[in-house]
């Protein structure tokens, strides 16, 4: 399911606007999925706090949220703009990539508390296929 | 048996207290019809579904998002009882509807997120958890009499 041009409009429009909210959105969609699905915790065992909103949370929230600025940026080529951290999560990392697609929908939860009005139905069909894509990239390099 | 703590049920229980019932059914089942528009495949008789507009528009699927919505209070009801009180639904929707299990989950995804746009903060993490389990324990329901 490829990206039309009416989604890249619509993803981008909407970022535009979640954007600035960026590091509350990291911080509470990755709290969201270790609370919600508590198999996503065996990934972050090494953490000394993984209660919502941590330190080690808030941080590495922050690295996803970025990650993702860059998949919008490079919504035209997801497989190269993402391929190193794809590289990174399959060979170093070894993520089940059964799991981007449930941190895909913690972002979106978070998207829809925070962002209600914008997140009209045509901008969730835009954005559940834009990380649907992104989940994609991510699993690029597993085999 | 599913075991729900105090948390759960009272978490579960405010979210029912909170929503309005005439707004989530109808705006989760329309919001499945358009992001996944696959599942329009079980409403054939219901008119104009060809576009997001008409989907919103179409006083069917209001009427159907709020049967829905009725079955969700009819488990909360029947919580420690799920899943022989959705005995005869999962017949229906096996047998009769010929309804793909996958599909219980993507409209659960709807309304997980129609929630969280009408609760706002109240959504915590820890109320999503439990409503999330919750609808895991339906969709199980659900899926009980497909052979």
């Amino acid at each position: 399911m490829s990206l039309s041009t009416k989604d890249k409009t619509l993803v981008k429009a909407f970022w535009d606007k979640a954007s600035k909210k960026a590091d509350d959105i990291g911080s509470e969609a990755l709290s969201r999925m270790l609370i919600t699905y508590p198999a996503t915790k065996t990934y972050f065992a090494h953490w000394d706090d993984l209660k919502p909103g941590s330190a080690p949370i808030r941080k590495h929230g922050k690295v996803i949220m970025k990650g993702l600025v860059t998949a919008v940026s490079k919504i035209d080529d997801l497989e190269s703009g993402l391929s190193k951290v794809a590289e990174i999560h399959a060979t170093k990392l070894k993520v089940d990539p059964a799991n981007f697609k449930i941190l895909s929908h913690c972002i979106l939860v978070v998207l829809s508390k925070m962002f209600w009005e914008d997140f009209t139905p045509e901008t969730h069909v835009a954005m559940d296929k834009f990380l649907s894509r992104v989940s994609q990239a991510m699993s690029e390099k597993y085999r | 048996m599913v075991q729900w703590t105090d948390a759960e049920r009272a978490a579960i229980a405010d979210i029912f207290g909170k929503i309005d019932r005439d707004v989530v059914g109808p705006n989760a089942l329309a919001r499945c019809l358009i992001v996944y528009p696959w599942t329009r495949r079980y409403f054939g008789g219901f008119g104009n579904l060809y576009s997001a507009d008409a989907i919103l528009a179409n006083p069917k699927v209001a009427a159907h998002g709020k049967v829905v919505f009725g079955g969700l209070e009819k488990a909360v009801k029947n919580l420690d009882d799920i899943k022989i009180t959705f005995a005869p639904l999962s017949e229906l929707h096996s047998e009769k509807l010929n309804v793909d299990p996958d599909n219980f989950r993507l409209l659960a995804d709807c309304l997980t997120l129609v929630i969280a746009g009408q609760m706002r903060a109240a959504f915590t993490p820890e109320v999503q958890a439990a409503w999330q389990k919750f609808l895991a324990v339906v969709v199980s329901a659900l899926c009980r009499q497909y052979y």
